[in-house]
């Protein structure tokens, strides 16, 4: 890691404002993680997941087991169709466990994002069916409520300081009685826009599944460039080129071949279904857009240090109580969006819709490496957490086995994975502590 | 002998009926680290808390280079070049050290964090302390021993451009060696010109960093020392209140 620094890095300056006068010519150079081979880099990772920081490892490496034992288990795990399901299966957990993402993060939780989304749809169903306003604005007054719904919870655990397990239960269960009494006796309603019902039934065409990639690979391969330049202009370490071309790979092989066999005529019938299913580009701008969030932006950084440490975070001069607000707010709104997903899979909006949705994107998330203890975790890891699980219980259900068992087997993962987590804490805590 | 960057006159401070500080006099100078001791409950944490903006003055003067100035907002205080360092080193261990040093103060380009130039400061400003013991600017604080965090909570500071930094019992929880490290890491910190106010129990600490040695005593400054002038028992007598005679530091310094 130390190696090849001065070949990698121009001499650092001192004449940066805010230091202090330069010492003698004792100081050692201090790397940033960026210098050296791949091999350092390589070495440098090992480096890091022995010392506990192992990202979303454990979920990726669960994916790639699972896969392989279904592949042997059954024929049916991957072929086209079954990937199209999956896929659609995951997409409405995965923005779930997205959602709860940015509260988790904060080391809260938000029961009511399951009920949260079957309230925003109730109202979007009022709205387009009975009011006959345009799907659209209904839609978008959904999110709006979603966001009121995350304001109201904010305000109740920042500025009330209630425990955020104990307002979003409240929530869980008075949103079930509200999306009772909207609904009414019926208690369901039958989606009746097309471009909703779409989302999760439909593809695109087989062009645009391939422009999708397309932009995939071009947006991976830009951001890599840009910030390479960024590096270079500032005068800092930089990664070997080689190292972006593998993550573009990693996407063009990847990707291309799901993208391939989505591409493939997946209809038992005369009318051929071929493409990936509209929900994936959504889902997946939604992941990329937050991410850019969270890991590029102030806000982001701020999230992750009162996570970390609250009052240190006070101490710096940020405003955690309306950190804490803007969390609850995205996760609501997202937990809309997740409603939309499941409303759009089956075609109906129920009194009961996300009553039993919201236990198992918490579970998605830590599945996939997000701490409940607060300051770690990804949306990336979310969401691979979810596909786990839902690659679980597809896999399970395609051998014939019984709900019970797909149950007892996803408890069994995300005990699994916390016990991982609560390791991989042991451990970075271990480190620290040996070396003090 | 260059004027005080801070001086402190006729402090006082009461909590309900309790006097906790009594007309309290001090000087820090540019470039020198001045002591402040005196037993659990003398004032020394609410005299640093006046000096922070945490917890106001009820009356007194403070002049911060010879200009009277008004404390009142952990802000006022950060806007002067006053910084402290708790004991608690107010560190967010999931963020790595780039993290910390730029937490609250980021910088920004085209709306998103400025990660190379953040980067390219906090590696020039750890280097100007001459810090030695950690590889990476991107290691996470958790992977940090005491004295390193030790390290990156001042480096935050002197990053701020901080013309005074208070340490309150920077190497409490240390061994031998980690205290070994952040005492030379204050001593360059003042040879850079900062004032260094630094809080601390240990007075073998006290007489290897300090050039000046405040002594509180309940709520009174009853000693100002020069600490190549003074031993380690009479700094114990104005500690414990067996000796009281006051000499106040301008007389000392003069």
């Amino acid at each position: 890691m130390t190696t090849d620094s001065e070949k990698s890095t121009n001499p650092p300056t001192n004449t940066a404002a805010g230091t202090v006068a330069p010492s003698p010519a004792t100081a050692t150079a201090l790397a940033s993680g960026h210098e050296g081979t791949v091999r350092d880099q390589i070495d440098a990772y090992l480096h890091r997941v022995r010392g506990g920081e192992m990202g979303m490892l454990p979920a990726l490496a669960g994916v790639v087991i699972v896969a392989i034992a279904f592949f042997i288990a059954t024929p049916f795990f991957i072929t086209n169709t079954n990937i199209a399901n999956l896929l659609t299966q995951t997409a409405g957990l995965m923005m779930l466990s997205m959602a709860l993402t940015f509260v988790i993060i904060l080391a809260e939780i938000d029961l009511s994002a399951g009920v949260t989304g079957g309230l925003g749809m109730a109202i979007f169903i009022l709205l387009t069916n009975v009011q006959d306003l345009n799907w659209i604005l209904s839609l978008i007054i959904a999110l709006l409520a979603g966001a009121a719904v995350g304001t109201f919870i904010g305000f109740f655990v920042a500025r009330v300081g209630i425990p955020s397990f104990v307002v979003t239960l409240g929530l869980f269960l008075g949103f079930q009685g509200l999306n009772l009494i909207l609904l009414g006796n019926a208690g369901a309603y039958r989606i009746e826009t097309p471009a909703v019902i779409a989302i999760m039934n439909k593809s695109m065409p087989v062009w645009a599944s391939w422009a999708m990639l397309a932009v995939i690979v071009a947006v991976s391969l830009l951001t890599g460039l840009y910030d390479r330049a960024r590096r270079v202009a500032s005068g800092v370490a930089v990664r070997p080129m080689s190292l972006l071309w593998a993550r573009v790979g990693v996407w063009v092989i990847g990707g291309g071949l799901v993208v391939f066999l989505l591409c493939l005529n997946r209809s038992t019938s005369v009318i051929p279904i071929r493409g990936v299913p509209i929900v994936v580009p959504i889902a997946l701008t939604i992941l990329w857009v937050g991410t850019m969030w969270l890991d590029r932006t102030r806000f982001g950084l701020h999230l992750y240090a009162v996570g970390g440490n609250p009052e240190a975070t006070r101490r710096a001069g940020i405003n955690v109580a309306l950190v804490r607000m803007a969390a609850f707010i995205i996760c609501s709104t997202l937990a809309v969006v997740s409603g939309l997903f499941f409303a759009s899979q089956t075609g109906t909006v129920e009194a009961s819709a996300g009553a039993y949705t919201v236990l198992p994107g918490v579970a998605a998330a830590v599945v996939g490496g997000v701490s409940l203890f607060g300051g770690r975790g990804r949306l990336a890891q979310a969401a691979i957490g979810a596909l786990l699980i839902s690659m679980i219980t597809n896999g399970l259900g395609l051998l014939g086995l019984s709900a019970g068992i797909t149950y007892l087997v996803q408890g069994g993962v995300l005990i699994l994975a916390a016990t991982v987590d609560a390791l991989s804490r042991r451990r970075s805590g271990s480190t620290s502590l040996a070396r003090a | 002998m260059d004027n005080p960057i801070i001086e402190l006159k006729n402090i006082r401070k009461s909590f309900g009926p309790v006097d906790v500080l009594k007309g309290v006099n001090m000087q820090v100078y540019p470039g020198k680290v001045s002591a402040l001791v005196g037993d659990n409950g003398a004032g020394k944490s609410t005299l640093i808390k006046g000096l922070s903006g945490a917890q106001p003055y009820d009356t007194g003067d403070v002049l911060f280079e010879g200009q009277s100035v008004t404390i009142n907002t952990p802000h006022s205080a950060s806007a002067l070049g006053i910084e402290v360092v708790y004991q608690d080193l107010a560190l967010c261990e999931n963020l790595d050290i780039v993290g910390n040093m730029f937490l609250g103060r980021e910088e920004i380009f085209h709306g998103m964090l400025n990660q190379p130039e953040m980067e390219k400061r906090a590696i020039s400003t750890l280097q100007s302390l001459s810090v030695r013991t950690m590889k990476s600017v991107r290691q996470k604080v958790s992977s940090l021993s005491g004295g390193q965090r030790q390290t990156v909570a001042i480096a935050r500071a002197v990053l701020q451009r901080a013309k005074v930094v208070i340490l309150d019992e920077p190497t409490a929880a240390l061994g031998v060696a980690q205290t070994e490290q952040v005492l030379a890491l204050v001593r360059r910190l003042a040879g850079s010109g900062v004032g260094v106010i630094i809080i601390s129990h240990n007075l073998a600490d006290v007489f290897e960093v300090a050039d000046y040695i405040n002594v509180l005593y309940l709520g009174t400054m009853v000693a100002q020392l020069k600490a190549g002038e003074t031993t380690y028992n009479d700094v114990v007598g104005y500690i414990t209140g067996a000796k009281t005679d006051h000499t106040p530091l301008e007389e000392v310094v003069s």
